[in-house]
């Protein structure tokens, strides 16, 4: 605590707050201790690991098939990206060719995947700014396509879809012709969305220039994803380290561009995010025109055992890229397995852009870099 | 002489005391928001237009002192515990648990863990158990439910004798 | 450039400090001497043509057969398009290393967390203490012969009989 001199005769110090673990925000149980000069904070510290489940250590127990569901929890607003980061990793330990039918449910059940993820940072944010409505039309998107992923898996939030070799289950043109109704009742959607929150006056006075993040400290900080790229830099795995059949489709990469504040500021990051649920749009419907058809799954064996050997995998998942580092020693149980997340080093950097905004702004700061507590506690 | 029952006008309704303070506690559950994990997102969509909670008189509070159902939605790990029974206690009498969720029902998928409290029950007194991974909104709407049934049996003016009474 | 090239100029400006090149693995890696990491580090994030300004990650491995925590950095560079595994020995009585904190500001973070889970120390760190667990928590979890506690906080952490069989 800090005591200013006092002015006046008045003697005044620093107030510490404790916001959270429990608080009506949705990124989970995070806590910030927020050292706090009236409304401006001088100092703001993270405190993670209320939702540390020990996932790491179970994949040293668990044998490679079974940890597919561990995988889900990891991030479980996009469980379908860590499945896959997992499967490709395991694959590429055994050299385990994946069915091209395969390649394509998993693409078609990765993007759906991301736009139910940015529906739900995209609704927080707005909520957590305190307008409370195009959460809800929020959520009124996201239970269409957890329908259609109980129609794909049979799950609505922990999907367990993405096996070693393939999928777990085909997609039926029935599916598909849903999937298709879907996207054309979604395109009109995201521009309703543009209506109510991106061109709001007072969502863009609260965001314009706050909490800007500069492209080297980006790079320095390990930041990735939409958090990247609103900072101008332009760099997506699905372009730049390409797996699955990412290089045979046709779609851009958004980039922030100072659109009403600052480059690197809290509404491109936000922009980015509202851009990428179009392109994912996109990216479905070319995947659903070339389907091939053939086997969902390749044959892979019921005792998994990789030859002795160490793997890094990448994806680009919403909160940018999750990598599975996993390293075997050629029994059925894997010796190690590490996640790396991009909630995760997000969370490094809030310290340093907190010092000097307002409260409100730091809850702005956190819902624009979209953390999320399972990826940071694993 | 007619029964009063039949000459009363139609604007005027007869019940008992616990009836009408049952009712008015179990179409008002205000629930707090302390969504941990995966099942906290289940419980945001059962609050969704959907599967509505809001219907049923449930509206989510941020603070528990403003609270009659405290919803445990995900794992409870150690370090979440201590403030777990803190919010609990801090929570006004009447008071009511749902555990939503294999995690906090028993530890779910994560008995292997070093670091998960295997239950809620360990620490807090639970009255409706929903099983599920995560549950369905109708699962959870189901517990609430349940909920009120129990809230419609208990007895506040004249209380039921406990066995060593009635023994005596 | 590509992973033997890399190795093979490392070499010459760092002669006897990096060993043990596995170019045929999955992922080209190098051991470097766990006392030189700091200025391996910054020669490879700071000179044109290397240019790694990236830390993808910060982990470790337990190898108690070989008696060593392996401390593994993954760099990678956006500008040239390459990527790097190093890897330091440490004995595992006595695990310390210089921190990178300096170069990359994310391995604050990382090495935190591997200070929480495998008791690694990293001198110089500016704020090294425990960052998943509580701070009062006994033990480095992901080390391979981790034993758990009785109880934590009057809480306690045995579980069913049923699940023992599936403990290793």
């Amino acid at each position: 605590m800090t005591e200013t001199a006092p002015a006046q005769g008045f003697f005044t110090e620093d107030m510490t707050i404790s916001v959270g673990p429990q608080h009506p925000s949705t990124h989970g149980v995070l806590r910030f201790v927020v050292k706090t000069d009236g409304e401006v904070i001088s100092e703001a510290i993270p405190d993670v690991g209320y939702l540390h489940r020990s996932i790491e250590k179970i994949g040293e127990k668990v044998t490679y098939h079974g940890y597919v569901p561990y995988t889900d929890r990891a991030d479980y607003l996009a469980a379908m990206f860590a499945n896959q980061a997992f499967c490709m990793a395991a694959e590429k330990l055994a050299g385990t060719e994946v069915s091209r039918r395969g390649e394509f449910c998993r693409v078609i059940a990765c993007e759906l995947n991301r736009i139910a993820s940015h529906l739900i940072s995209v609704g927080t944010f707005g909520q957590d700014i305190g307008a409370m409505t195009p959460f809800v039309h929020a959520l009124r998107e996201r239970e269409t396509i957890n329908n259609l992923m109980e129609e794909i898996c049979g799950a609505r939030l922990t999907y367990n879809y993405i096996r070693i070799g393939g999928v777990g289950y085909d997609i039926l043109p029935d599916t598909c012709a849903r999937i298709i109704e879907f996207l054309d009742h979604f395109e009109p959607i995201v521009d309703e969305f543009n209506r109510l929150l991106s061109g709001n006056k007072i969502f863009i006075q609260r965001l314009a220039g706050v909490a800007v993040i500069s492209k080297e400290d980006a790079l320095s900080y390990n930041l990735v994803g939409p958090n990247l790229r609103g900072s101008g830099a332009k760099w997506d795995i699905r372009r730049d380290i390409p797996y699955s059949v990412y290089p045979e489709l046709d779609f851009e990469v958004p980039v922030g561009t100072a659109q009403v504040g600052v480059l690197g500021d809290s509404y491109d990051r936000f922009w980015v995010r509202v851009r990428e649920m179009q392109e994912s749009v996109k990216i479905l419907r070319q995947c659903l025109a070339m389907m091939p058809k053939g086997p969902a799954i390749s044959k892979v064996p019921k005792k998994f055992r990789p030859p002795a050997g160490e793997c890094y995998a990448r994806v680009e998942a919403p909160r940018g890229d999750m990598g599975f580092y996993v390293v075997s020693d050629g029994s059925e149980y894997p010796y190690r397995v590490r996640i790396r997340t991009g909630s995760f080093t997000a969370m490094s950097i809030i310290d340093k852009l907190s010092k000097g905004i307002m409260v409100a702004d730091l809850i702005a700061l956190i819902g624009s870099l979209d953390v999320d507590a399972p990826e940071i506690d694993r | 002489m007619k029964p009063l029952i039949n000459s009363l006008p139609e604007t005027v309704f007869t019940t008992k005391v616990d009836d009408l303070l049952n009712w008015g506690r179990a179409s008002s559950q205000w629930y707090m928001l302390f969504g941990l994990a995966c099942c906290a997102i289940e419980l945001m969509q059962t609050g969704g237009p959907r599967a509505d909670l809001d219907r049923f008189g449930a509206v989510p509070r941020a603070t528990p002192r403003q609270s009659d159902l405290m919803i445990v939605a995900g794992t409870l790990t150690y370090k979440m515990a201590k403030r777990t029974k803190l919010l609990y206690d801090q929570m006004p009498d009447p008071k009511y648990v749902i555990s939503m969720g294999s995690c906090s029902n028993c530890g779910g998928l994560f008995q292997l863990a070093y670091s998960v409290c295997k239950g809620v029950d360990k620490i807090i007194p639970v009255d409706v158990y929903v099983p599920g991974c995560p549950p369905r909104p109708e699962a959870l709407t189901e517990g609430l439910l349940r909920i009120q049934d129990k809230m419609m049996r208990e007895r506040w003016l004249v209380k039921p004798k406990t066995p060593a009474q009635v023994q005596a | 450039m590509n992973a033997q090239e890399l190795y093979a100029s490392l070499e010459k400006l760092f002669p006897g400090k990096v060993s043990n090149f596995k170019g045929e693995a999955m992922e080209p890696c190098l051991n470097v001497d766990s006392g030189s990491i700091v200025e391996i580090c910054r020669f490879l994030r700071n000179a044109p043509g290397y240019r790694f300004e990236v830390l993808s990650d910060l982990t470790a491995l337990d190898w108690p057969k070989e008696e060593k925590i392996q401390i593994v950095y993954h760099l990678y560079s956006y500008s040239q398009r390459h990527q790097i595994v190093l890897k330091a020995d440490l004995p595992r009585d006595h695990p310390t290393i210089a921190t990178v904190e300096e170069i990359w500001k994310v391995a604050n973070w990382f090495e935190r967390e591997v200070y929480d889970l495998f008791g690694v120390i990293f001198e110089g760190h500016s704020d090294l203490r425990r960052i998943m667990l509580p701070e009062d928590w006994v033990g480095f979890p992901l080390r391979k012969d981790y034993v758990e506690q009785e109880e934590y906080d009057g809480i306690s952490t045995q579980r069913a009989p049923l699940v023992e069989k599936l403990l290793r």
